[in-house]
């Protein structure tokens, strides 16, 4: 029991930088912006916040190099598809490779040294509350921060009027211009925001779940990619993303956990498991929408239609209606 | 008027090439390199010797190859990531063929041809996956493409650690070499094969016909432009769709097995050796025209080979070709959007 109490604990700290960079993505895509460039970001914010780190000896300034990272690579993405009008997949695809051999082109000074990392500490009282207490509390302060962003980021969004606004520049965005506000800058604000939060998975991982750089090998690469699904799966709501990024750490470690039982799989294909994973989640949250599945529930009988329907409608939440669309005036 | 307007499109291309060049520049100075010695590595690695020529020539016809495939994709409007994984199955494809057919005693040719025609097939089956989980699972191309990629890479690294090792010990040096009858021939003291460079040429010459001059380039193209239009033709998107991804199939299943019978001779677990996403960054470079990913795919694989002196000569690691590469498409889209914005300012204000 106490073993997997500690192994739980692990999940939730290993899935602290997922968690958070699926809130980023949340909120740069509820504003119209999608940030395909995750994968590559968060390879480049891991180089350049262990980087920071290892220069100034400073934990705190590589988690921010990260967050100014992925903020900076947040305003080129809304200048690019807001103010050029260039297309926000094109760019994204575009700068997620660019983002990943720039960082293994200027990692390689930083190569397998030790750096700082992000020591751990408990709180105090909160860690002695049997079972939530080991598995909660006794953590780092990255973890403890992302569990007041997943609860702001969903009151932030649903109970706010900025959050208000945000939904509505994301779904009408003529009306929200037509009650005065500047569509615009709050996808610049939101987007660049949401890209630092996204960039701040970076120095998260290389300056503590997987502390060091050692380019190719540091094994980020396909994490940004999960991300943007389990955004999908989350339905652009926080707290199921978040959800959705727990789910998916846990599935990972069940898998590692596996293999000492089933020697005769391959690891390498154990490995992989989270891809084929995300494709049959993005295929549940979506097939209800497809056509020959429209067609063949309308042939089933009323009760059974209805069933599978509230099923759908829980599985599938349809995505910010402008999302990747840019704003015209007229 | 529009030969001035050329001028213009002219002269913002040439700004997003220098653009992008200062940008790599700047990278070198961060690295604390020399960006003119850097450069000049980068263009003698790749044409000094014509040994070196012939070899940016062997990494052109994989690139085009899969650009080839992505240029139809483009046409309906598909964003194709999955080539990757499309190659690689295409290379898994060759290499299972070749394996089976090695020692049957049939003529070199026959091999050879069972091999690039398996490969075909893998391409297809793969590209096929991709784009029924979009029709029939609403599972978005981008997505779907990128989990197969990483499936694919699985399945090439269990074959060759697996089933398919190599006697004694299984490395990341792939499997057992092919005997070299069932090599591609390649001209003597060089790597490059002429029927490998044929195949590329012809399959430019299909693609551009196939759209210029076929109805079904037409629909697909129809497809593509305005997808509500293409209905109310009596166009089914989603069956044109999946013809385009078939289609990238073939060219991608082609650039695996040329990968595998041409260059390495064996399954390696880099089989695709990422010509799928520059084939990406080509095709979105050229605007989707295919007359210029001719030209344009020569110079990112003489960008890829002349890379290959950086660790050599300058310590540096062989990944700036690929910062210059993305750099390029990136400031080059940028340039485009700066113009786009010009222009319509000057339109508006002769609207006035």
């Amino acid at each position: 029991m106490n073993e997997f109490l500690t192994n739980m604990a692990g999940v939730i700290a290993a899935a602290t930088p997922v968690v958070v960079a699926v809130i980023g993505e949340t909120f740069s895509e509820r504003s119209g912006v999608i940030n395909l460039s995750a994968n590559g970001l968060i390879v480049l914010a891991a180089m350049t916040g262990f980087a920071a780190a290892y220069l100034t000896g400073i934990v705190w300034i590589g988690l921010l190099a990260g967050f100014l990272t992925g903020a900076i690579a947040g305003l080129l993405i809304s200048f690019s598809s807001i103010s050029l009008k260039q297309s926000q997949v094109a760019v994204g695809f575009i700068l997620s490779l660019l983002f990943r051999d720039l960082a293994y082109f200027l990692g390689t000074p930083f190569m397998v040294i030790p750096g700082p990392t992000v020591s751990g500490w408990a709180i105090p009282l909160l860690k002695d509350i049997p079972i939530l207490g080991p598995l909660l509390f006794d953590q780092n302060v990255l973890v403890y921060f992302s569990y007041i962003l997943i609860i702001a980021s969903y009151y932030w969004i649903f109970h706010t009027r900025q959050g208000l606004v945000l939904r509505g520049v994301g779904e009408q965005p003529i009306s929200a211009y037509s009650r005065g506000i500047d569509v615009n800058r709050q996808r610049y604000i939101y987007t660049a925001l949401g890209s630092g939060l996204i960039g701040l998975a970076g120095p998260m991982y290389s300056l503590s779940i997987k502390a060091g750089w050692n380019g190719t090998m540091t094994g980020l690469d396909g994490i940004g990619w999960i991300v943007l699904s389990i955004t999908i799966f989350g339905g652009w709501n926080p707290l199921r993303g978040s959800f959705g990024g727990y789910l998916f750490v846990f599935l990972q470690w069940l898998g590692l956990a596996l293999q000492s039982y089933w020697t005769n799989v391959p690891s390498q294909v154990l490995q992989v498991a989270p891809f084929p994973l995300m494709i049959l989640t993005l295929l549940f949250v979506n097939i209800g929408d497809t056509e020959w599945v429209t067609r063949m529930l309308a042939t089933l009988p009323r009760g059974v239609r209805g069933a599978f329907y509230k099923l759908f409608r829980f599985l599938r939440k349809p995505p910010p209606a402008s999302l990747g669309v840019p704003f015209e005036r007229e | 008027m529009s030969k001035n307007r050329a001028f213009i499109n002219f002269l913002f291309r040439i700004s997003g090439v220098i653009a992008a060049l200062l940008f790599t520049a700047l990278v070198l100075l961060i690295a604390k390199a020399n960006p003119w010695e850097a450069f000049s590595n980068i263009f003698l690695g790749a044409v000094s010797t014509p040994i070196k020529i012939a070899d940016s020539f062997v990494a052109w016809v994989p690139l085009i190859l899969a650009t080839c495939g992505l240029v139809i994709t483009f046409t309906t409007g598909l964003w194709n990531i999955g080539i990757e994984g499309q190659i690689s199955l295409g290379a898994i494809m060759t290499t299972w063929a070749l394996r089976l057919l090695q020692d049957s005693g049939l003529p070199p040719v026959v091999i050879i041809l069972a091999g690039f025609l398996a490969g075909i097939a893998g391409g297809i089956v793969w590209a096929l996956l991709a784009g029924m989980l979009k029709f029939y699972g609403g599972v978005s191309e981008i997505f779907a493409g990128l989990g197969l990629n990483f499936i694919a890479t699985a399945l090439t690294l269990w074959l060759i650690f697996g089933p398919w090792k190599r006697a004694g010990v299984a490395s990341m040096s792939g499997t057992e070499p092919f005997d070299m009858s069932i090599w591609l021939p390649t001209l003597t003291g060089y790597r490059l094969s002429i029927w490998s460079l044929i195949l590329a040429v012809v399959s430019v010459l299909i693609v551009y016909f196939i759209l210029k001059h076929t109805v079904v380039g037409l629909r697909l193209k129809a497809v593509g432009k305005n997808y509500k239009a293409a209905i109310q033709m009596g166009i089914s998107p989603s069956k044109y769709m999946l013809l385009s991804f078939v289609l990238c199939g073939v060219f991608a299943g082609l650039t695996g097995a040329v990968q595998v019978l041409g260059v390495y001779h064996r399954l390696i677990p880099s089989i695709s050796s990422g010509y799928g996403f520059l084939g990406l960054l080509v095709a979105m470079l050229v605007d989707y025209q295919i007359v210029w990913a001719v030209p344009m795919a020569l110079l990112f694989a003489a960008l890829n080979i002349g890379g290959i002196q950086l660790p050599i000569m300058m310590k540096i690691d062989s990944t700036l070709s690929g910062v210059m590469q993305s750099s390029l498409v990136l400031f080059f889209m940028l340039m485009d959007g700066v113009r786009k914005k010009i222009l319509k300012k000057e339109e508006e204000q002769s609207n006035e």
